[in-house]
């Protein structure tokens, strides 16, 4: 009998395939994903790809081409502005595909769906913000418009007609990884898009929760000097000594706003899980033909994002006959972002106010159904969210919409162990507005007035434009519909009872911080404030002001420059707080009471150049000292509520001590003893110094073996082998070189604007979001060695240039 | 002589079921089941044949890809599973895979064939 050999033989057979074809645990389907025909070996895509062809496509009108150079950068030509954005959108999909879906479905709290369980609070958090909330009031405005409409339809028709020829094989690698579909696009998922981006720029900029629990311990002249709104050494954005015109909007605190907000000392538990990293900044500038070699301005933008693969840019040009635009766009949304076309080129930076503030809601009951607003019990709109889970049951979260906004926070929704109090979120990025018809216009502009008008409308997150024009004009407007507050208005959790304490109004555009062609002949932003205590309102926000101080000063000295200057100075690595704090912490440290491997790290902070320069050693030794000098002398304070308070900015910091040596703060309240700056400033040392002996027997004491700079893959831990680890560059969030270790310039862009325009840039990584490409992390060891691109500019009789590698034609079906 | 033929023949079905857009994944287990029920030997040589044909089908495709990648890839997906970052290493490993399921295959196509041989 041989019945049973086949038979067993048999179902070993059925059985091993049945095994390899389902996931075990986070291992993907074995068989499927080693597959050479499905797996990841078809994402392994050839050195000699070739990426043209010719496409026959029902969302097309006329012919498009597509033209590939080496670093797979499109220029599109296209004969109308629909066929334009439909292509930019296959080629999003086409390259980035699982960025744009992964980012989207994150901004509207669905990460559950991919993540699993552990998502489940980021996810409520998303939705609680208002999120889908905020994008579905972005769309209609932006569908109201018939013309921009058709705009986004294209953009997604494009993306779309991607993703139903998609073939198993060709699913990109995460797909396979987390064993998940990618999702159709559409006009809501563009919008989510710019949301999160609103999120990101603007979500974080404020501190109300913590700043309520720093006015529940301090006095209000200990908070004026912890958390001053006008830093002595700031180098604004309009330059100082512009004359302000007189306040078209006058707000009026409310009467009772000493009892019920300002000596209010109630303390809130409630934080954010998902808290944007408030050095989300960046840096613009632009110098006028008065001080180029050339006679021409040269205008220069390096936004500081976190850094991961694929980048959150992607370098495209895109050309009809009436409009000719260069630059980086956003996967997910149509157009330039920041870029230049042939009059005209455009930068931009964060603002970094404060658009988001928090009501404290009294709710009738545990129902949540009704409010305590202007004396009656008024109903709340309730939100029912379902956030979907992989592998498992969806979990249900009902929001409650008040007239301020959705409550975030309540009994139902906190991280914390308990939320006693309901805090409603009125955030700018709520309101109706299209930020994407600026870039729309920006792409077309042909002048200043051109810009201006292109930037008016713009909403949330408020950003400095920067601006330059081939005829010499360079301008920069602080752009975004930001509320005109009484002084100290949204600093804190506000009463949420009555209308009294609403937004009155807001600041008129006209009345925004601007400046044109100015006599010193630059201008510049670097997330510092935007004018001086003269500008009559009040703009509170997470500013920074070390970098534009450095950008300032360089600028203001130069004359003759050149591109090459440009970029000297975005590589810029100079300590700015180190040059003021140094001598300081030298000059009080008790040198006698070190031990002698404390000396030695003392020398080498001596003898450092201030450089944050890859090897330097000096940069390490100070930031371990000053960052332990900065915790002794607050993280008693602010630690005497729970959450802590805000700690000082580090600018705070240095002003405080150049100011006065002998401070009220320096005293550790938790030992007996009086604590002096210079007890401290010793005892820091030597913690500090533990540190720097551990590093060191690590090999680590190099600043950038210290700091460890890297760009992750989107999906960070779990996917290592796709991240880039490593990088030899320095830089610090203070400083004009902003790198920190996953974060920093994701785009670095020069343009200079004489005929023909000569442009560069760079950002760490690749066009193509496939770790099989070697298009995926070509650009990193240019951004890491502080070279750029040259940013070839295409024009109508380039098409048989030979810098073009690739043709993807695309023609109506 | 026979077990050559056998080997290619498996190894070359492999290939071909692979490059047909309509198979999946599992495509050439069955045919490896049929040809070693065609192509008659002793159970150890059916199982031999089939796990050296798919050995060289899988291991050749996923070796001919990863040489016009360069090996880009598989030198992270070699991190992923953890093999060192050796692109030999998963290239052997997506071999075996094949091998594996091709010589169980083979072996109960080669039992299909001796177990009607013997009803007859």
């Amino acid at each position: 009998m041989r019945i049973v050999p086949f038979l067993c033989s048999t179902a070993i057979t059925i059985a091993l395939v049945a095994v390899l074809d389902r996931p075990l645990g986070k291992v993907p389907p074995v068989g499927s994903f080693f597959s050479p025909q499905y797996g990841f070996w078809q994402n392994a895509e050839p050195i000699e790809q070739d990426f043209g062809g010719s496409l026959n496509m029902k969302g097309v009108q006329g012919p498009v081409e597509v033209y590939f150079d080496d670093r797979l950068v499109p220029h599109v030509f296209a004969e109308n502005e629909q066929d334009l954005y439909f292509v930019q959108g296959y080629l999003h999909a086409r390259f980035r595909l699982f960025q744009i879906d992964l980012q989207t479905r994150a901004a509207a709290g669905r990460a559950s769906e991919l993540a699993g369980s552990k998502a489940i609070n980021f996810d409520k958090e998303q939705r609680r913000l208002g999120m889908v909330y905020a994008a579905e009031n972005a769309l209609k405005e932006i569908e109201a418009d018939s013309q921009f409409r058709t705009f986004f339809d294209a953009y997604t028709a494009g993306v779309n007609s991607y993703i139903d020829q998609l073939t198993e094989a060709a699913l990109p690698i995460e797909y396979k990884l987390l064993q998940c579909k990618p999702e159709k696009w559409s006009n809501l998922k563009t919008a989510l898009l710019l949301k999160m981006m609103s999120k990101m720029l603007s979500s974080g900029t404020e501190n109300d929760l913590a700043n309520t629990n720093a006015k529940s311990i301090f006095m209000p002249d200990q908070l004026q000097q912890l958390y001053p709104q006008v830093p002595d050494s700031l180098l604004p954005i309009v330059p100082i000594g512009t004359e302000f015109p007189k306040p078209a909007v006058i707000p009026v605190k409310p009467t009772n706003a000493d009892s019920l907000y300002f000596n209010n000392k109630a303390t809130v538990v409630a934080q954010s899980l998902d808290r944007p990293d408030p050095g989300n900044g960046s840096n613009n500038w632009v110098v006028a033909g008065s001080k180029t070699q050339s006679g021409f301005p040269i205008l220069a933008n390096d936004p500081h994002l976190e850094l991961s693969l694929p980048s959150i840019w992607f370098e495209i040009q895109l050309k009809t006959p009436t409009h000719n635009a260069y630059g980086v766009s956003l996967p997910g949304s149509p157009f330039v972002v920041i870029g230049f076309n042939d009059s005209i080129a455009w930068g931009v930076t964060n603002s970094q106010r404060d658009v988001k503030d928090y009501y404290e809601i009294k709710f009738k009951d545990q129902t949540r159904t009704a409010y305590w607003f202007n004396g009656e019990w008024v109903p709340t709109k309730m939100r029912i969210e379902e956030i979907k889970i992989k592998d498992s049951l969806s979990v249900f979260d009902t929001v409650a919409y008040t007239v301020f906004g959705p409550v975030q926070f309540d009994s139902r929704f906190s991280n914390a162990a308990s939320a006693d109090r309901n805090l409603a979120v009125r955030w700018a990025a709520h309101d109706p507005s299209n930020e994407g018809l600026t870039f729309y216009k920006l792409n077309k502009a042909r002048n200043y007035t051109d810009y201006e008008e292109a930037i008016s409308t713009f909403t949330c997150p408020g950003q400095n434009f920067i601006f330059a024009s081939r005829t010499g004009d360079i301008a920069i407007w602080q752009q975004g519909r930001f509320p005109a507050r009484w002084e100290g208005q949204g600093l804190y959790v506000m009463p949420g009872e009555d209308s009294s304490y609403l937004w009155q109004g807001y600041i008129p555009q006209q009345e925004n911080p601007h400046a044109i062609n100015p006599e010193r002949g630059y201008l510049q932003s670097a997330n510092q404030r935007a004018a001086d205590g003269t500008y009559p309102y009040f703009i509170p926000g997470s500013y920074i002001t070390a970098r534009g101080v450095r950008i300032d000063k360089k600028l203001a000295t130069m004359s003759a420059i050149t591109p090459k200057d440009m970029m000297e100075l975005h590589a810029d690595y100079f300590n700015v707080s180190a040059e003021d704090v140094r001598p300081i912490l030298l000059a009080t440290i008790q040198e006698t009471q070190l031990e002698a491997k404390e000396r030695a790290y003392l020398e080498i902070l001596r003898n450092w150049d201030l450089k944050a320069s890859p090897d330097s050693k000096g940069q390490t030794v100070f930031q371990c000292f000053w960052d332990t000098v900065q915790a002794s002398i607050w993280r008693d304070e602010i630690s005497r509520t729970n959450p802590m308070a805000p700690w000082p900015t580090e600018q705070t910091t240095v002003e405080w001590l150049l100011k006065d040596t002998v401070y009220q703060f320096a005293d550790d309240i938790n030992t007996p003893q009086k604590e002096t700056l210079s007890m401290i400033v010793t005892a820091s040392f030597k913690k500090a110094a533990l540190v720097l002996e551990a590093k060191e027997a690590e090999d680590k004491l190099a600043w950038s073996r210290f700091m460890n700079p890297s760009v992750y893959h989107l999906l960070k831990d779990a996917l290592p082998a796709f991240a880039r680890k490593g990088l030899a560059v320095g830089g610090y969030g203070n400083i004009v070189n902003a790198i920190k270790h996953s974060h920093g310039p994701s785009w670095r862009m020069i343009v200079h604007m004489v005929d023909g325009i000569e442009a560069y840039g760079v950002f760490p990584g690749g066009q193509s979001g496939n770790p099989g490409s070697r298009f995926y992390d070509n650009n990193i060891s240019v951004w890491e060695k502080g070279e750029y691109n040259r940013c070839w500019y295409m024009r109508d009789n380039d098409r048989t240039n030979e810098k073009v590698k690739w043709i993807l034609r695309f023609n109506k079906s | 002589m026979k077990f050559f033929l056998s080997v290619l023949l498996t190894m070359l079905g492999g290939i071909a079921v692979s490059l047909w857009a309509l198979s999946p994944w599992w495509g050439f287990v069955p045919l490896a089941a049929l040809l070693a029920a065609v192509v008659h030997q002793t159970p150890a040589k059916a199982f031999a044949a089939g796990f050296l044909g798919m050995l060289l089908a899988w291991g050749g495709l996923s070796w001919w890809i990863d040489w016009q990648n360069g090996s880009l890839l598989s030198k992270q997906v070699a991190v992923l599973f953890p093999l060192q970052g050796s692109s030999a290493a998963l290239i052997l490993l997506t071999g075996i895979l094949g091998a594996l399921l091709g010589g169980v295959a083979a072996l109960a196509g080669c039992y299909l064939r001796i177990s009607k041989s013997k009803m007859e």
